[in-house]
């Protein structure tokens, strides 16, 4: 609308930046924003986060920013760490995910009946509320970190899975690989050379895409009683622990694990659609 | 005439296949358990006390834990078809009554909410699409990204820490234990438990609405009849009502249908932190205490209500836009 | 002499993104002039998909977001602001889309014919005058309560020409009205166009068929890769095509099937790869050097104009 055209914005410098540019930068600073927070993670030995009987229960301050809990430990350390665990277990159950989207699709595109099959085993895990499969998974496998990896892995490759079974479909019908067909080359060959390297694409923003879901996913179910084992120092135990100090006003125990495992999620989220944006530049042109 | 019959028709279809999707559904939830280290007796026993080694044999044989499995899951899957869910270890009572009673409870929860982020969300959507680009869509849109990375039961610990700890409004839901039965609660109790849970899950489930439509709205606004009805003269909150919002509130009601299996899941985690006697908190007491009937018996009935939205949905996208027209073929 | 509507160097570029969302800025229209009288039908010739819709959603004020758009717009000699253009849409200026997919497809025809009414009395004044159109173009009631998808092809064509008329306007903008049309119900449409012209409206007719402008328009205004390149007289296509000026309306002329059917090689430039100097110099049987590094401008002559350097010294100095 030419109404609402404008030439010199008012939003200064970062509105006149043109959308690559802006787009390239978004995507260095959240990259860079999630390595430290995964560095500074692995940092943190077990050992460092002690009890401290003479700080216990102090609200947050400049020595200690997220504050202490009941036993003196230092909640911003802990958050850390949780977070780096958040983020190993998002990475595991994500690219698991991903291999299972991928391998599904491919079968998918063998014949038709394998499509079927394909499409009714997408309708199968979204039959059942996730949250529940995942619970359920997480007991089958005796819980902890591979139980609820694997819960999470074996839910959250559905959208993948459609999207890729679309594309695959679409480069099926295109002219090359109709040639391809017609000179003999295997459905493999065919495969690895014309379908491959076309949907790469997708299988990376895919995965990154899957990252955010996978963790908040982690969490719920670890807050839950499912997931981890309450001695490791995941963002779910921390805030479920949190739950008995409410009444007694520490309201810091829950509120800045919280907003940080916010942050990491809406950090994933705004580089993955960033990228896709940078690779499929049709979502750009609106 | 020809429409009603279509309409069986395409029910009749839906329905063949969910329930067989549901019995592999029923199947798979059973080899999970069945992987799992629980042993339903000792469970069992270990949640009654003292057992008469009668009863044992009793339990035993129910659960045929001495045979194969698929003599275990074909039984089991014959005490269903006869409507036996088996009993509650935790509740005490048969799987049905609790999940009757539990399923009643959470259904207020869930569709209230669904309703109220529904019709919020929708009313966001389009004041942000009608407003593109200003500053009224842009913190729409941020509210709406923030509130998807936002862990659901953090945003419940955070009520839960304001509204009832802080400002005493509504009980904290600590105090009642898990077991009690809607008839020992009075209405009002019960409104007042209701209203928390309620506001959490509907602030939770605005934005994916919101932003669906948002998106819609954007694109009926680039579309060749609104850009005719825009050279007609058409101009305003009108050209939006009259052409945009018709458009787009078919397929936003759909998509809310579509969202069954997220509100569930929300309710669980939502129910858990206020204690709202639901099926969600029931789902975590028996699987925390291995209560293996009572488990099941929700994974099913959660797999039918997620299936009645996505039935709605189907019907709604296939038999109420006026363009399908009588008699065509539109499967 | 007033003019209705008056063009005035209008150029239409879009920003757009490549893979790696590096920008560029696409020219769709360059500097495009034209003018329109009362009772007067001037035909905009171009082939589809060219962007000349754009020159009637810029006359509407209806352009998409990332449309840039410079030059004038004059109705009446007063230029249109955007606000003007939003006053004026649907009154004293109409559109005639291309295809019934400009109808709201939940919405009943009459209700979008209507419009937004205010109260029921001028809901039932519209009802009845919409009506009456109606009736003249051979619409029977039970249209009034039909969706977009059960119209037929000639139907829907009546209804959007009919809808058009509902507010006694003085200007027609016809985008592409022809297209897919059986031979009977195109006549039927032209025949309409020519109604319109006897009762002083004047019509801009945006269409890529050469046959349906020579029977209907008065000037026929030729678009070649986003460049208005000759305004020529009806009559001028006529005889040998010795009246014609630019030498692509010549060859588009030769071209018809009545004149030899004989084809220019080369085609059109795309948007984005126009040359540098007269859009038309690759294929110009007619080339001077210049033509290639330097643009020709639009020489008004009178009624007629045209674009190109042989005609700097008037009609006579290119012939």
């Amino acid at each position: 609308m030419s109404e609402q055209k404008k030439f010199t914005s008012i939003y200064g410098p970062i509105a006149d930046m043109n959308l690559r540019t802006k787009t390239l930068l978004t995507i260095a600073l959240t990259v860079s924003i999630l390595v430290i927070v995964i560095i500074s993670s692995l940092l943190i030995n077990a050992g460092d986060i002690t009890t401290n009987f003479d700080a216990m229960n102090l609200p947050p301050s400049l020595e200690h920013l997220f504050g202490t809990d009941w036993l003196g430990r230092d909640m911003f350390t802990r958050t850390l760490k949780g977070l780096g665990l958040s983020v190993q277990i998002g990475a595991g159950a994500s690219i698991l995910s991903s291999i299972i989207a991928v391998a599904l699709a491919f079968i998918g595109s063998i014949n038709k009946k394998l499509d079927t099959f394909i499409a009714w085993l997408v309708d199968l895990f979204l039959s059942v509320p996730h949250i529940l499969l995942i619970i359920l998974i997480s007991i089958a496998l005796g819980g902890g970190a591979f139980g609820v990896t694997i819960g999470v892995a074996v839910t959250h490759w559905t959208s993948l899975t459609r999207v890729l079974r679309a594309e695959i479909k679409q480069i099926q019908t295109s002219d090359f690989v109709k040639l391809s067909e017609r000179f003999g080359k295997s459905k493999l060959w065919i495969a690895k050379k014309h379908i491959l390297p076309l949907v790469i694409t997708q299988v990376i923003v895919g995965t990154i895409l899957i990252f955010p879901h996978a963790i908040m996913h982690e969490a719920s179910v670890t807050f839950l009683g499912f997931g981890l084992s309450p001695h490791e120092p995941a963002i779910g135990i921390i805030l479920s622990e949190s739950m008995k100090y409410l009444a007694t006003g520490n309201w810091w125990l829950a509120l800045f694990p919280g907003l940080a495992l916010l942050i990491l999620v809406l950090l994933f989220d705004i580089a993955g659609e960033n990228i896709k944006k940078l690779l499929d530049p049709t979502s750009a042109n609106e | 005439m020809l429409k009603n019959e279509k309409l069986l028709k395409f029910l009749g279809k839906k329905i063949v296949r969910f329930i067989i999707l549901l019995i592999f559904v029923i199947i798979l939830s059973f080899l999970l358990i069945d992987m799992s280290p629980i042993n339903p007796v000792k469970t069992y026993i270990a949640n009654l006390g003292v057992v008469s080694p009668e009863k044992i044999a009793i339990l035993e044989s129910y659960w045929g834990v001495n045979e194969p499995i698929t003599t275990k899951l074909i039984n089991w899957l014959a005490n269903i078809l006869h409507g036996d869910f088996g009993t509650s270890l935790i509740f005490r009572a048969p799987v049905l009554d609790v999940i009757k009673e539990r399923f009643t409870a959470s259904l207020v929860l869930m569709l209230t909410s669904w309703l109220f982020s529904g019709v919020l969300g929708f009313i966001l959507g389009v004041v942000a699409g009608f407003k593109k680009d200003t500053v009224v869509d842009k913190a729409i849109k941020v509210y709406c990204y923030i509130l998807q990375s936002a862990p659901t039961f953090w945003i419940a610990l955070l009520f839960l820490m304001v509204f009832s700890v802080y400002l005493g409004w509504f009980p904290t839901g600590l105090g009642v234990p898990v077991g009690t039965l809607s008839e020992n609660v009075s209405f009002w109790d019960w409104l007042h438990r209701l209203i928390l849970p309620m506001i959490t899950l509907s602030v939770v489930g605005i934005a994916s609405i919101t932003l669906f439509t948002r998106d819609k709205l954007i694109e009926v606004m680039n579309s060749d009849y609104f850009l005719f009805a825009k050279a007609r003269g058409e101009s305003g909150w009108n050209l939006i009502i009259r052409h945009g919002i018709r458009n787009i509130l078919l397929p936003a009601i759909t998509l809310q249908f579509l969202g069954f299996s997220e509100l569930f899941g929300g309710a669980v985690l939502v129910e858990q932190i206020f204690t709202y006697p639901g099926i969600g908190q029931a789902a975590v007491s028996a699987g925390l205490k291995s209560d293996v009937p009572l488990l099941l018996g929700i994974v099913i009935f959660s797999a039918i209500f997620v299936y009645c939205g996505n039935l709605i949905a189907d019907v709604l996208y296939n038999f109420v836009d006026p363009r399908i027209k009588e008699g065509e073929e539109n499967e | 002499m007033e003019k209705l509507l008056d063009v005035e160097n209008v150029s239409i570029s879009f920003i757009q993104y490549t893979q790696g969302l590096n920008q560029r800025d696409l020219k769709v229209i360059t500097d495009l002039t034209l003018d329109i009288s009362e009772g007067e039908i001037l035909a905009v010739l171009g082939s589809s998909g060219s962007g000349k819709s754009l020159l009637a959603h810029a006359i509407f004020g209806i352009l998409p977001e990332n449309a840039r758009q410079n030059g004038k717009i004059k109705y009446n000699g007063k230029e249109l602001s955007q606000k003007d253009k939003e006053e004026i849409r649907g009154k004293d200026i109409v559109l005639v889309p291309q295809s019934v997919n400009f109808l709201d497809p939940l919405m009943k025809i009459s209700d979008q014919a209507i419009g937004h009414t205010e109260n029921d009395e001028e809901k039932k004044a519209k009802k009845a005058k919409q009506r009456e159109i109606f009736e003249h173009y051979n619409l029977g009631p039970e249209v009034d309560d039909m969706y977009p998808f059960q119209l037929s092809g000639g139907m829907a064509r009546r209804v959007l020409v009919s809808t058009a008329l509902l507010s006694d306007p003085k200007l027609v903008v016809a985008d592409e009205p022809t297209p897919g049309l059986d031979q009977k119900t195109v006549e039927e449409t032209l025949n309409h166009f020519k109604h319109m012209k006897e009762d002083g409206i004047g019509v801009l007719l945006i269409t890529h068929d050469i046959h349906a402008a020579l029977e209907v328009a008065d000037r026929i205004g030729i678009f070649y890769s986003g460049y208005v390149i000759e305004i020529a007289l009806k009559e001028d296509f006529s005889g040998e095509g010795e009246n014609l000026l630019h030498p692509y309306t010549k060859a588009l002329y030769k071209a018809l099937p009545a004149n030899g059917f004989e084809l220019t090689k080369g085609h059109q430039p795309l948007h984005g790869e126009i040359p540098k100097g007269c859009p038309y110099y690759d294929r110009c049987e007619m080339k001077f050097g210049r033509c290639k590094d330097e643009r020709p401008e639009l020489i008004d002559l009178g009624n007629k104009k045209v674009r190109c350097f042989k005609y700097e010294g008037g009609i006579e100095d290119g012939t």
